[in-house]
């Protein structure tokens, strides 16, 4: 574990690991931001350079394993495959956009909130690239960690009480994947946690079941899928909103990222047997939380109850088994990421203007502020997944997965498309056109560093919509060990 | 052999040092020298496996490099007892030299309960560990509730040693010797005179260790009793009274493992409700960690319950995580004002790296990843998962740990999240700051690298 950072994975363990501890040690809340965001672009820019290493020939620089608890077997080992590539890619952009929109004198003791974030970081890519279950489960815990401390300094009114129920949530969830994990290493003679040990391994349909359980629960709740939600809006809700932003565009990837490199690779029998329920369970999910979205009146709740009908959506996906669906997936966890990042990045904005996030007590800002609306209807329209946006393509691919496994299913998930437009174009509606509010006359529209960030955003929006080549091309490799099992 | 000989001559040494030393602060140094010497003793006699004085204990007592790396973490854990709490012990009684020469009386008993090899030994050890615990328990004299606690404690305690010492009659009864070796040869086959045994012997040891059903005198005992005696009874007692559990029914009731685990599971399973259920309710944090210390009981018992390799190198982890991190937050608790959850608000304010110790104890009595905590409760998990066929048993355990989250973070949340009522914070001097800091740093060692106790074995 301590050996050279002679490879993309450990480094990029390290940068944010290090950022993290550095930035407590600062005194000054602008050398913080200012330390924050170079260690969240050097991050980006070691990713970007491993991208050229990533065919075959340069297994070294993306795959390593190091020695860390021999008593036990299991070794500190990562992975940066196309998977891994895309969610580290998301989960940089989003902290490096983080750290650049949120003022340093926001947060009081801002080193810490800056610190804590990049240990968030830490504790995300490293679930993202382990394939060892004992680190992957350290990650795990590890990104909750943090969070939970974000959340709750510098959270809303009812802080406490919501982000520890989060807490609790998650926590349960991943003690029993503990069990599971356990459970499978025990199998292994207790020789092993590496995924491809643990593929290996000849579980009856029975115990598949059971490891299936664990497994699927703890992802689950992460997501989250109905009726395991319910500690999502109130978590989104009082978070402070950088927060919220990492949550949903990153964090609760972790459970559809989970369900790829670890569920479906290792419990065939148990997918296929337990898909179909779950994918009703699911599709009733989405219908029910894009109906909820529509009746509120908070913009970051709203927000928090699309996100629930959308990851549901990309849950579906996989879960169809279908190639296309999956790979539709795969990219719709990027671009949701980018869609429900640039929301709340209006919301964050709105929010600081006005001081209040309910819908009823804004309306007309488009007048005063011009700019940010036309970002608004982008960003808004790429939510509903109109064509020409990158949500399009993913979607697409997902209903077209959906549609092979069930005609009816598909038409009824198709509802929640529909509602996605009546509550996003509402939105809209209600809050930047209408008659001005009180709390809107004194709006001032967004610039400078602002409007960069819109536009990079809106520019991966239309960018992946018009062309998403490059992502099928980067998820290629991480796709065979995925679906092998169900081909055959 | 070497740490019975050192703090029995250290324990007198200690009773009468009150008459020479005049000072408080050098009799606590002296106290710290004895531990010192003892832990060099012991280290020495794990290195090179030679004891400093050769006694012929005619076979009933024998030092293992199990029983010496037990032996050197309780001892570990009293320094780091004494140099925190050190303070407290000085203010609990008059003379403190009797308190400390109390504390080196017992820490014989541990040695002797470290390297028992004969019923005989380990009766004579769990007595010279209680009796002076008797004591401790009612030092605060002017105090009704450390006398009611005292008693409690003594006549519970000699009810339950009268128990045990029942029990070991029936079984020599029916083996014809204390010797563990002789004991455990003689138990191929169940006979009511050996069932009967072990189950008064299975009582008698559920009582010393907590667990329900016989855990009632614990929360009284550990709330009356002043704190600072309360840290030591819940952690370094506790580890050992679990260390004579193990090595009695490993070593000489093992054989008949398949008739006794079921009702050690039933106990397991009861002390991990019991106590976390319970400990939800506590608004006091004494009290709190009073039941904390049963739930975690609960969480040590299912290591009697697989006695395999993971099971008694997992416990050793299990009493040094469980020793640190309670000896930190019972030494943070000591200073307090009162004993409530209140008394914690906004500490991470007034007191940034206390805070931070304290936040790393609990979340480590927690069981959070990267704490020493979490590797302990692993490999109780993965003990009971290797014995195999009690999957629920499992379940159970890893959903009270999500239960003892609720109370642990209660205190973490008091100390971050909400801010003090007034400056009635209490202080701390620079060196109990460091202390605290470097017990927090080891359990993130542990955390990090539990093979430092795993390879010990």
């Amino acid at each position: 574990m301590f050996a050279a950072v002679d490879n993309f994975p450990a480094l990029l363990i390290w940068i944010p690991l290090l950022g993290g501890l550095f930035s407590f040690f600062l005194k000054d809340a602008k050398q913080a931001k200012s330390s924050a965001i170079v260690f969240a672009a050097s991050s980006l820019l070691v990713l970007m350079v491993s991208m050229n290493y990533a065919g075959k020939g340069s297994q070294l620089l993306n795959q390593v394993s190091y020695e860390w608890l021999s008593a036990i077997g299991s070794n500190f080992s990562l992975i940066l495959d196309g998977l891994t590539r895309t969610m580290s890619l998301l989960t940089a952009i989003v902290f490096l956009i983080v750290f650049v929109l949120v003022p340093s004198d926001q947060y009081k003791h801002a080193n810490r909130f800056y610190g804590l974030m990049l240990l968030t970081q830490c504790g995300l890519v490293g679930v993202f690239m382990a394939t060892d279950a004992l680190v992957f489960y350290l990650f795990w815990e590890l990104a909750l960690i943090p969070v939970y401390f974000l959340a709750s300094i510098w959270g809303g009114e009812k802080r406490i009480k919501a982000t520890f129920k989060f807490f609790i949530y998650t926590f349960i969830g991943s003690l029993l994947m503990l069990v599971a994990i356990l459970y499978m290493y025990n199998k292994t003679n207790a020789t092993s946690f590496g995924l491809a040990e643990f593929f290996n391994l000849k579980n009856t349909a029975t115990e598949q079941y059971w490891l299936f359980s664990a497994f699927f629960i703890a992802f689950a709740i992460k997501m989250p899928l109905f009726p395991l939600h319910t500690w999502q809006p109130e978590a989104y809700e009082q978070s402070p909103t950088p927060v919220t932003m990492v949550l949903s565009s990153v964090m609760v990837k972790m459970g559809l990222f989970g369900l790829l490199r670890w569920v479906l690779p290792l419990f065939p029998l148990a997918v296929k047997e337990f898909n179909s329920i779950l994918l009703m369970l699911i599709a009733v999910g989405i219908v029910y939380a894009s109906l909820v979205a529509m009746y509120q009146d908070n913009i970051k709740r709203l927000i928090a109850y699309s996100s629930i009908a959308h990851i549901g959506l990309m849950a579906m996906g996989i879960l169809t088994l279908k190639e296309v669906a999956v790979v539709g997936a795969l990219v719709q966890m990027f671009n949701h990421g980018i869609n429900i990042l640039a929301l709340w990045m209006i919301a964050y904005i709105i929010e600081r203007q006005t001081g209040t996030n309910a819908i009823s007590k804004l309306g007309g800002l488009a007048k005063k502020a011009p700019v940010l609306s036309i970002f608004m209807v982008i960003a808004a329209l790429a939510n509903v997944a109109l064509p020409l946006t990158n949500a399009f393509v993913g979607e697409f691919m997902i209903f077209n997965g959906i549609y092979q496994f069930n005609k009816f299913l598909a038409a009824f998930t198709g509802l929640s498309i529909i509602f996605s437009a009546v509550y996003s174009l509402n939105m809209i509606k209600n809050v930047f056109y209408g008659t001005a509010s009180q709390s809107s006359e004194v709006f001032t529209d967004i610039k400078g560093v602002q409007i960069i960030l819109f536009i990079i955003l809106t520019t991966l929006i239309l960018f992946v919509g018009m062309y998403p080549q490059p992502f099928f091309q980067m998820f290629s490799d991480a796709l065979g060990l995925i679906l092998t099992r169900y081909n055959s | 052999m070497n740490a019975i000989i050192i703090s029995a001559v250290w324990g007198v040494l200690m009773m009468y040092a009150g008459f020479f030393l005049q000072s408080k602060r050098n009799i606590q140094v002296l106290a710290i020298a004895g531990i010192c010497l003892m832990i060099g003793a012991a280290a020495y006699e794990f290195l090179s496996g030679l004891p400093l004085f050769a006694i012929d204990t005619k076979g009933m007592l024998h030092y293992s490099n199990y029983a010496l790396a037990f032996l050197l973490i309780i001892l570990v854990s009293t320094l780091i007892y004494f140099i925190l709490s050190g303070d407290e012990i000085d203010s609990a009684g008059k003379s403190s030299s009797d308190l400390y020469a109390l504390v080196f009386f017992i820490l014989t008993g541990i040695a002797v309960v470290a390297g028992f090899r004969s019923l005989l030994m380990l009766f004579l050890g769990i007595e010279i560990v209680s009796i002076p615990l008797y004591v401790l328990a009612g030092s605060d004299k002017s105090n009704l509730k450390s006398n009611e606690a005292a008693l409690k404690y003594f006549l519970m305690g000699s009810f339950s040693t009268g128990l045990m010492l029942m029990g070991i009659a029936l079984i020599y009864g029916d083996t014809g010797s204390f010797y563990l070796d002789a004991i455990k040869a003689g138990f191929g086959v169940l006979t009511p005179m050996k069932g009967a045994g072990l189950l008064l012997i299975l009582a008698s040891m559920s009582f010393k260790v907590s667990a329900a059903p016989f855990h009632f005198w614990t929360p009284d005992v550990y709330d009356g009793s002043p704190t600072v005696f309360t840290s030591f009874m819940s952690t370094i007692v506790k580890s050992v009274a679990f260390y004579a559990f193990l090595t009695l029914f490993d070593q000489a009731f093992g054989k008949l493992h398949e008739h006794w685990k079921m009702l050690v599971a039933i106990i397991a399973l009861a002390t991990l409700l019991i106590g976390n259920i319970t400990a939800v309710f506590q608004q006091s944090v004494k009290r709190m960690l009073a039941y904390s210390s049963i739930a975690q009981a609960g969480f040590m018992m299912l290591s009697i319950f697989a006695i395999n390799t993971f099971a008694k190198q997992g416990l050793l982890l299990y009493f040094a995580a469980y020793s640190f991190a309670t000896l930190g937050v019972f030494a943070v608790l000591s200073k307090m004002k009162d004993h409530s959850i209140d008394s914690f608000n906004g500490l991470s304010k007034t007191n940034p790296l206390i805070a931070l110790s304290v936040l790393i104890s609990l979340l480590s009595l927690a069981g959070i990843p990267l704490t020493a905590g979490f590797f302990a409760k692993y490999y109780m998990l993965l003990a009971v998962i290797r014995e195999g066929g009690m999957l629920w048993l499992v379940v159970t355990a890893v959903l009270c740990a999500a239960v003892s989250v609720y109370y642990y973070f209660r205190v973490i949340q008091a100390m971050y999240f909400k801010d003090s009522a007034e400056d009635a914070s209490p202080t701390f001097s620079p060196y109990f700051k460091w202390v605290m800091l470097l017990n927090a740093i080891l359990i993130l060692v542990l955390g990090i690298h539990p093979d430092l106790i795993l390879n010990l074995i």
